[in-house]
């Protein structure tokens, strides 16, 4: 943080009032500036894209995306506090570094406490990776049932089920949907643990595929295979990728 | 299973019993019978291993016989004499077999003689062996009974305390005390008025839920007021619509079957939706006895699923199978964007007099 400047704060929740307490709450606090306020998770991953906050009040669920996708999406360099009705996330809050936690409602100096943590938190870089990050936008053992990819400021949702495969590319993985590419910052290996192995197989080093769309599968050189998918998208595949599916498709 | 064959110290135990008896029919047969105590030693220990074998099938009789029956006592005494005339025939084998070896020369005739004593002894031990068999019986019973209540009671609290966190969702009694310290500020008046609203409704739960079966006005009331409290903390994003057939608000249904629908909509509706949404109630007479509830929702197919889908309508289901069995009928379909339950169920005079 910068020496003699505001701290800026978004406050993210769906409820009126639930903004409004956090509101009146931080007017004690004459160096704090309030410069936006969501209502949903598509508009709080605009509002951080666009405004660069140092500290977000965020609620847990919300419409459009949920708390902890937010956070996914807006990376790990901004100072974030929970604001949730319930306790039943505090763990996964604690495993994304979150500042703090305020279970609503929630007394002025509990929220004073909360903030001075902020402060010295902001302006520090969060140890925390975008595997940590994505591994708890899903309730422990279960597997994620969507995906949330940042296209600009815009917001794109990739249900599981439209997921064609996804590719390694750098730090990056290419998400293919229905002839569209997306990508995001994740390796292939932490997008692997998240799907459910039962319709996603790994058939390359860098290349995971959902089983519903292999067509078929040709020999390629000498010790390869191409998968073929309905589309006619060509995938290589490793010799030990090639058993894999082999097992998941004999056994079908 | 027979209590006397169920493990091995029993039945020894059981065999020792008979020791007094055999010592009893040896002196007899001394005394009475005029035998040499060598003679009595070898009848009378066959004869009493015998006779426990056969008390012992007595409680066969017992286990299918009620002592509340007025028959029972003379079945039992029947019984009991045929087993002491098979003892005395038994005895009469034995003297024949004996007779044979001439080391016992009359044991016929000595036999003959103790016949109306063995027959009456062997009638007595029979009954005596029902008698102790019917006071093991009675305290086995007791001792399920016993079993059975505690574990009926273990039961129903579970299922009490479970109705009692499905009446309240600690999310929406937190969100609220969330919203009224929010008012506490800005409107006052507002937040006295939620914070009575929201007590009013927890009292109404609360009470309803200890009920059998109540009036759907009653239930309906309970969804006004939770409305009233919800549409403090979604203000205009909330739309409730309702249509109710007034004819069908002296309809007996189990308590809190329908605000969890509400509840849910709302959840899992307006609260996903950033413009708001809409709930929509219908009740109706689908015929003379049976009740048609709908209850509409729009919600986001986008939205991230929250936990605890599914169990709300779940209780549903379940309360609705232990009031009415199979006479019931729950239908969840999504259309669009749009989320139906439907409902379905009989009128029940039996259950509604049962709760009066």
């Amino acid at each position: 943080m910068k020496q003699h400047e505001a701290i800026r704060v978004i406050i993210v929740d769906d409820e009126d009032l639930a903004r409004q307490i956090i509101r009146e709450m931080l007017q004690a606090h004459p160096e704090i500036e309030v410069v936006g306020e969501c209502s949903n998770g598509f508009d709080a991953v605009k509002a951080v894209a666009e405004i660069k906050p140092d500290l977000l009040f965020l609620d847990i669920q919300m419409p459009k995306l949920d708390g902890f996708e937010v956070l996914e999406l807006v990376g790990n360099d901004i100072a974030v506090i929970f604001a949730t009705a319930y306790d039943e996330h505090a763990l996964r809050a604690f495993e994304v570094h979150a500042v703090d936690y305020l279970l609503k409602p929630f007394r002025a100096d509990r929220f004073n406490e909360a903030l001075a943590r902020a402060k010295e938190r902001i302006g520090k870089k969060i140890p925390v990776s975008p595997e940590q990050l994505s591994a708890t936008v899903r309730d422990p053992g279960q597997y994620a049932e969507r995906i949330v990819v940042k296209d600009g400021t815009r917001v794109q949702i990739i249900p599981v089920s439209k997921l064609d495969f996804a590719e390694a590319q750098d730090d990056y993985i290419a998400l293919a949907c229905q002839g569209k590419k997306y990508l995001k910052q994740q390796t292939i290996s932490s997008l692997e643990t998240a799907l459910d192995p039962k319709s996603f197989v790994r058939i390359h080093r860098s290349c995971l595929v959902n089983l519903e769309r292999v067509g078929r599968i040709e020999p390629y050189g000498k010790d390869s295979h191409i998968v073929i998918l309905n589309d006619g998208t060509r995938l290589p595949a490793s010799r030990a990728g090639l058993k894999r599916l082999q097992e998941f498709l004999g056994g079908s | 299973m027979h209590p006397i064959f169920a493990n091995f110290r029993r039945l020894l135990l059981y065999l020792l019993a008979w020791g007094p008896v055999s010592a009893v029919l040896i002196y007899l047969f001394v005394s009475i019978g005029g035998m040499t105590s060598g003679l009595a030693v070898a009848l009378a220990i066959p004869l009493c291993l015998y006779y426990a074998f056969v008390c012992l099938s007595a409680w066969y009789s017992c286990r299918g016989t009620r002592l509340q029956n007025s028959s029972a006592w003379l079945k039992h005494f029947i019984t009991a004499a045929g087993a002491g005339l098979s003892w005395v025939i038994v005895a009469r084998l034995l003297a024949i077999a004996f007779s044979s070896t001439h080391y016992f020369p009359g044991v016929q005739e000595q036999v003959k003689r103790e016949v109306p004593l063995l027959w009456a002894a062997g009638t007595f031990l029979y009954l005596l062996s029902t008698a102790v068999f019917y006071i093991l019986l009675s305290s086995q019973a007791a001792h399920e009974a016993e079993k059975g209540v505690v574990e009926a009671q273990a039961l129903a609290r579970e299922s009490e305390l479970k109705a009692l966190k499905a009446q309240v969702n600690p999310h929406f009694v937190f969100n609220c005390l969330n919203s009224i310290s929010a008012l506490t500020a800005t409107d006052p008046a507002k937040a006295r008025e939620m914070c009575i609203l929201l007590a009013e409704f927890l009292r109404k739960a609360l009470g309803l839920g200890e009920k059998q079966l109540i009036p759907l006005e009653q239930e309906l009331d309970l969804i006004h007021t939770y409305l009233s409290v919800e549409q403090i903390r979604f203000g205009t994003r909330l739309k409730f619509e309702e249509e109710t057939n007034a004819d069908t608000h002296a309809w007996m249904l189990p308590p809190l079957l329908l605000q969890p629908l509400i509840e849910n909509a709302i959840r899992h509706g307006v609260a996903t939706l950033t413009e708001g949404g809409w709930v929509r109630l219908e009740i109706s007479n689908k015929s003379a006895d049976r009740l048609a509830i709908q209850v509409r929702n729009n919600f986001d197919a986008d939205a991230p699923r929250k936990r605890g889908t599914g169990i709300g309508l779940k209780n549903v289901r379940g309360r609705l199978d232990t009031t009415y069995g199979q006479r019931a009928l729950l239908d969840v379909r999504t259309e669009g964007e749009c989320f139906h339950v439907s409902l379905e169920v009989p009128s029940d005079m039996k259950a509604a007099r049962q709760s009066a």
